[in-house]
């Protein structure tokens, strides 16, 4: 915790300083986007706005890795199926996010649905493909013993499959997290009346460079925290049986 | 290919494997088992004993339904439940000892009282452990108890015994005579330990090498589990003796 602290406290040294140097309204100081970030924050506008980012945030990444996970496991367990829809995936993974976005406001139309089926779109095939891998290696050993005790459906997927695939689970909710705010976004900056993305376009059209940048902050901090405080403790709980006596 | 049946209650183990292949690496079929035929009668314990390799974990398999692809037939005794303890223990690594063996039980049952199971095999005081944590005798011990719990009208035993400390093997076969003999159930086990089978089962099944066939059966007299050792060292001479002359037949013809 300490080196973290001192690193984050020499990158703000560096900004004051390098702020100091320039002089320009291009760079503001740490102090005045902290006073800036408190004035948004009391007038309840950057709350709202985040509260609208977050809310895309976790519509597009539950839909990516429910359906990612359901398609995965499906990938990895019929070698047909991979077979069939592998081309798809391939699609899908070098569509470039943008093109996605562009298709989902045209075709849906601009509104919520597209934008948040768009960000889940380009989350999706990064999921599937980790999903698919997890569900390649469940041991055949334990589908064995499952089968020959009876295990229901739900028993199995509760006390077979799930905790197998948790470590791939929790590795694309990691590397999801961010890709997926980083696109919602630019959902927001094209077709968005509101969140995070929107704001960081209209101070982008103002060169409101304070704005941009206690944004940017508060929102980093803000995934910086679910990650903390949500995905890993989570990822904790999910390995707590591998601890070894001593 | 094969029509797989569960009879009414108490019926017999009736288990026929015309063939049994398996794809090698290369391509071409290995033929593993075949022309077996074996019945056990309901409440009977069996004992499959061949050289290592020969097919006795496919066998087991097969009688266990869980290998459907082969020629032949099989019909389960009861109607009931199987209990399969694995050459490996096969626990969820993820669940401690005691989740493992409730969550073989049907939803219905999984909070039954089995303080006395756990007691016979020493677990009471590992319940909570995960199996990562676990000596392979006391997961062993586990597989068993997750075997017997779910009160088997049919139990399938793949070498349950083997690397284990012979003072535990002695412990371990003395309970499952014990949990044998207290249900009746219908028990197979596999083995390549003539004393161990002589020592525990009512019926021995002889195997060749691959592919594996029946050299000759033999029906030892009750009771069974109780056997002294002098008693089960003379019958294993003898049987020695016979699988010798069993094989320099089939060497033959
Ligand atoms: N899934 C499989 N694929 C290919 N060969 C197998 C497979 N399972 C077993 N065999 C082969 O079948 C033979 C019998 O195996 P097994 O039934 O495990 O013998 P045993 O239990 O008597 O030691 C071995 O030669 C083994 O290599
Ligand atoms: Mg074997």
């Amino acid at each position: 915790m300490l080196p973290r602290i001192f690193s984050l406290a020499t990158l703000i040294v560096v900004w004051a300083v390098a702020a100091a140097l320039a002089q320009s309204r291009l760079l503001p100081d740490p102090l005045t986007v902290g006073r800036a970030t408190l004035a948004e924050i009391r007038s309840g506008e950057l709350p709202f706005q985040m509260a609208c980012t977050l809310g895309r945030v976790i519509g597009s990444f539950a839909i990516a890795m429910l359906l990612g996970t359901i398609a995965g496991y499906a990938m990895g367990r019929s070698k047909a199926t991979d077979r069939f829809a592998d081309s798809w995936l391939i699609v899908l993974i070098n569509m470039p996010a943008l093109v996605v976005i562009i298709f989902a406001y045209i075709w849906i139309g601009l509104n919520e649905t597209a934008a948040i089926l768009a960000v889940a779109i380009n989350k999706l095939p990064n999921v599937v493909v980790v999903v698919r891998e997890g569900a390649r290696a469940l041991d055949p050993e334990i589908d064995e013993m499952a089968k020959a005790f009876q295990f229901t459906a739900f028993k199995r997927l509760r006390h077979v499959v799930i905790p197998q695939l948790a470590p791939y689970l929790a590795a694309s909710s990691r590397s999801g997290l961010s890709i997926v705010w980083k696109i919602v976004l630019v959902v927001e900056l094209i077709g968005r009346p509101n969140g995070v993305g929107f704001v960081l376009g209209s101070a982008f059209s103002l060169f409101d460079m304070a704005r941009i940048l206690s944004y940017a902050i508060c929102f980093i901090l803000l995934m910086l925290v679910i990650e903390s405080f949500l995905v890993q403790p989570l990822e904790r709980r999910a390995n707590r049986w591998r601890r070894r006596p001593a | 290919m094969n029509d797989a049946q569960t009879a009414g209650d108490a019926a017999p183990l009736e288990l026929r494997i015309d063939a049994k292949r398996f794809l090698s690496s290369d391509g071409t079929a290995v033929e593993v088992v075949r022309n077996l035929e074996l019945r056990l009668e309901a409440g009977s314990f069996g004992a499959l004993i061949g050289p290592s390799g020969c097919g006795k974990t496919t066998i087991l398999k097969i009688a266990a339904g869980l290998d459907a692809d082969f020629q032949g037939r099989l019909r389960t005794p009861g109607a009931g439940r199987l209990g399969i303890v694995f050459q490996e223990p096969r626990l969820l690594p993820w669940r401690t000892v005691e989740d493992n063996i409730r969550l073989a039980l049907p939803a219905d049952q999984a909070n039954v009282d089995l303080a006395d199971l756990f007691g016979t095999l020493g677990l009471g005081s590992h319940l909570a452990r995960y199996p990562g944590e676990l000596s392979l005798g006391l997961a062993r011990r586990a597989a068993i108890a997750r075997a017997f719990a779910i009160r088997p009208d049919f139990l399938l035993l793949d070498e349950p015994f083997v690397s284990l400390d012979e003072a535990v093997a002695i412990r371990l076969r003395n309970e499952l005579v014990a949990l044998t003999t207290a249900t009746r159930v219908t028990t197979l086990l596999v083995t390549h330990d003539l004393a161990e089978a002589v020592q525990l089962a009512d019926r021995l099944f002889f195997l060749s090498d691959r592919p594996a066939q029946i050299l000759f059966e033999k029906t030892l007299p009750p009771p069974r589990g109780t056997r002294s050792k002098d008693l089960v060292t003379e019958i294993s001479e003898e049987m020695r003796a016979q699988v010798a002359q069993a094989v320099a037949r089939s060497g033959q013809s």
